[in-house]
Order: structure tokens, then sequence, then C-alpha cells
């Protein structure tokens, strides 16, 4: 089953003003460069975005926020970048900022089809406004848990090191971070891929998320991979 | 009174072998460094990495390769990498045997709270709601006094908090806490030179205590 478009604009066509997508990526480690770029250039608005962080400045999901594209950012992290900050602060911007577990085992449940989970994150807190909570004993002890609903949105995007024209993908180092759960969440999910192979030619034992939550896949291009806080040793 | 590195130092003596162990993003990450010599332990990034080792040197980082502070690093022998759902998975099924984090405000039941000022701070709880819910054992490494004067060990906590009596030991500038289940912080070291009248007049909570404190030992 041959899944395969042309480039980042053909996968992102019928992304429509208003809808929810969920997107790869920790920082801008793995991130969708070559969709969020497509998203940018196409200028759909009021979008709900799903992802953990809310990228940069001038990179990332920065460049949507910057463009004032975006309505909802639905993330657990966001202190790296000052135009968020801003929006937010002044109320242009909605956010919903959930813990990161949570974010990521709600992506997961989408993709499991479990229409609920239940966390102890957030109990207690100002997370857990209006959430229905119960008591469950695990691990010998008796405590509180929230339920949190399984997003469902309507595309996913990601990006993965390897990928085969079936959309089957594998992911490099700490780039796969989210983007396995947010690939199997969407309604229509998207791969750019490093390196776009044959079917075949990906070792079937060493795939991270099979081909039949990927619906579009495509081979990206010019990736810049910024790098945040680069911190070495010196040699 | 101590520095971050002292307060990182002592922290590390909690660090036992065998430890699986996650360190939040400051002081705690300082902790790495002063690990005893012998003691074998696996750290845990929650951006899905067990085994993290150091910074990589200088033209070796790989920007696919970083840990929850977004920082470029490295894997040592016999590591693992997983998604950010097993990562969380392992925390809540307290699979990490130790969490050390920073912390604005800790009170004295144990509540603690770390993301969030109104109006002025927003970044977000990041992993710090999972970890405080789920984790067995939590080593808070905080600033017992701002740069106000004013002591962040609280009755109760005036930020909104990550978690609610969650919080067991605190190792600040100036002493080793625990928080007893009955509420209030029980003082169980005196940094260098710090004698317990002045960390009553630092500490705003209920302080306990009891007979001679000693003083904490840092080679």
């Amino acid at each position: 089953m041959n899944k395969t478009v042309k480039n980042s604009d053909e996968a992102v066509k019928d992304v429509k003003d208003g809808m929810t997508i969920a997107l790869g990526g920790f920082g801008l480690c793995g991130i969708p460069e070559n969709c969020i770029s497509a998203l940018v250039k196409k200028n759909v608005t009021r979008l709900t975005c799903i992802s953990n962080n809310a990228g940069v400045d001038d990179f990332g999901l920065g460049l949507l926020l910057h463009k004032k594209q975006i309505k909802k950012m639905i993330s657990s992290y966001v202190g790296e970048n000052a135009e968020f900050e801003r929006q937010m602060l002044s109320g242009e911007l909605e956010v919903d900022l959930i813990p990161q577990g949570t974010l990521a085992t709600r992506l997961m449940a989408a993709g499991y089809g479990m229409p609920v989970i239940y966390t102890p994150a957030g109990v207690g807190t100002e997370v857990a406004v209006g959430k229905e909570v119960r008591k469950f004993k695990y691990l010998g002890v008796e405590k509180e848990y929230l339920m949190e609903y399984a997003f469902e949105p309507d595309f996913a995007i990601v990006k993965a090191w390897k990928g085969d024209t079936q959309g089957n993908l594998v992911f490099r180092l700490t780039t796969r971070n989210f983007s396995p759960l947010v690939a199997m969440s969407g309604k229509v999910t998207i791969a750019e891929v490093e390196q776009l192979v044959e079917p075949g030619e990906l070792e079937p034992d060493q795939i991270h998320v099979p081909g039949i939550y990927v619906h579009r896949i495509f081979q990206g291009s010019g990736y810049q991979k910024r790098i945040e806080q680069r911190t070495v040793r010196k040699k | 009174m101590l520095d971050k590195d002292g307060i990182a130092k002592r922290i590390a003596q909690e660090i036992k072998d065998g430890m699986y162990v996650n360190l939040g993003i400051g002081i705690p990450t300082l902790c790495a460094n002063y690990v005893p010599k012998g003691v074998d332990i696996v750290l845990q990034s929650e951006n899905g990495i067990l085994g993290m080792g150091p910074f990589p040197f200088e033209g070796d980082e790989d920007p696919d390769l970083i840990n929850a502070g977004k920082q470029t690093v490295t894997l040592l022998k016999g590591s693992a990498i997983f998604d950010s759902a097993m990562s969380f998975g392992m925390i809540r099924a307290q699979k990490v045997d130790l969490t050390i984090l920073g912390a604005m405000e800790v009170s004295e039941n144990g509540d603690i709270a770390n993301w969030k000022i109104p109006g002025k701070m927003v970044k977000g709880m990041g992993g710090a709601m999972d970890l405080v819910a789920s984790a067995k054992n939590i080593i808070v490494a905080m600033q017992q006094v701002n740069k106000a004067g004013e002591s962040k060990l609280l009755p109760k906590c005036t930020l909104p908090i990550t978690g609610v009596r969650c919080i067991k030991k605190i190792v600040t500038e100036l002493g080793v806490y625990d928080v007893l289940p009955q509420g209030g912080f029980k003082l169980l070291e005196r940094a260098p030179g710090i004698s317990v009248d002045h960390i009553r007049k630092s500490t705003a909570g209920k302080l306990v205590v009891e007979g001679e404190v000693p003083e904490m030992k840092l080679d």
C-alpha cells in the first residue's frame, strides 16, 4: 500500500482553519520542520496545537505563533518562547498546560483505543479543576486519580528518521520522544522522513510505528535540526 | 551556607548503588557530578533515556540526542531509548527509585510549588506533576531563603501547587529536613557553620528540632 505524497504542501493540503493538530518532537528535537513550514505558507489559522513544547521565537511552532495562526496550545512546557509568553499573558492565545506524562498517555490512549486514562498527576492542583476523581488501590496504596480523555486530533504530524512507502517508521535516538504517540493519535497521520525507503528495507522487528497508523509519508528536505542548549565538554 | 554545588554534594550522599535516578533541571543535574565512586546508578531522562551519560566532547554533539533540559548529552554503554508514554509509565509504576527536583516553595505538610507564578512566569509543569504524584522517593533541592530574605519553607504554599503531600526530604543551603507525616520540617543536619537559631529564623513553617542537630559532613 503506497502512501507516498509528493511533498509537505501536498501532505497538509486539506488542513483547514480551526482544526486540531498534534505534532511530535521534544523542544526542537525531532520536530516536523517541513510540515510546519508548509502550514506557515498555507496560512491556516485558529489552529489548536497539541505539542509538548511551543518551539522558540523563530523556529518550530514559534513560526506559527509569530503569524498568529494558533488559537490554542496544549503543552506541558513552554519556557523557551518569549512571544508565546507575551500572547498567553495578554490573553491572545489560549493555553492548556497539562502534565507531560498525561500529555503522552492521552495521545497513546487514542492509538490504543482507550477513551480515558486515570493518572495521579495533578491531583489536588489547578489541573484537577472540573475533572472526575476516583480512588484506586495500586501498588498497595489507595490514592486519588484524575480521569483524562484521549486526544482525537484531526491531523497528527511527525518526523521520523526512516520510513518506508507503507508508512512504517523508525526514529533516531531521542527524536522518538512523543512522536510514536502522536503518530498513533491522528484521524489523518502525516510522516515526513529523512530517508524514504522501499518496503523490505526496514527490519520488521525494528519498526517503532507500524504503517497502519500512518496515512501520508514523504521524503523531507533541508533539515536544520537546531540545538536549543549546546552543552559540551572540552576534549 | 552551602552554594549550589554544596547542596548537590549533600544530596549525592543519598544516591545508593543500584538506583535508577531522575534528576531535574538546575541543582539536581549537578548531583550527577558527586555520585561517590563505586556507586553504580542509571540516570533516567524523561524525554526517553535510561543510561544518560555526560555532555559530549566539543564537536561530537548530536541534535538528535538531548536530555529533558534540551541539553546535548551522550549515552553510556547499555543505555536504552524509549517514547514519552513508556518514560512516564516507568515513573508512575515506581520503577524509578529516586527523583531529585527543584522547588520554589514547600509547605510543612509536604506540598510543593515549582511550576507557575501567576501573572508573571508561566513556563509549565513539564514532567514535575507526574514525578511528584508517583515517585516513592523524592528529594527537593532548593534555596530556603530567597533574595528578598523570605523563607520558602512555609506553613502553606502561596503559589499554585505541583503536588499534594508528596515531599519527604529537603536539602537547602542551610540544612537537611524530613517532612513529618503529621506536618512540620524536622531538622536533621545543619550546613557547616549554620546555627539552629539561624535556621529557625529562616523557616516560616513549623520547625521541629530534637536534641543536638549534627553538622552535615561534606568532603
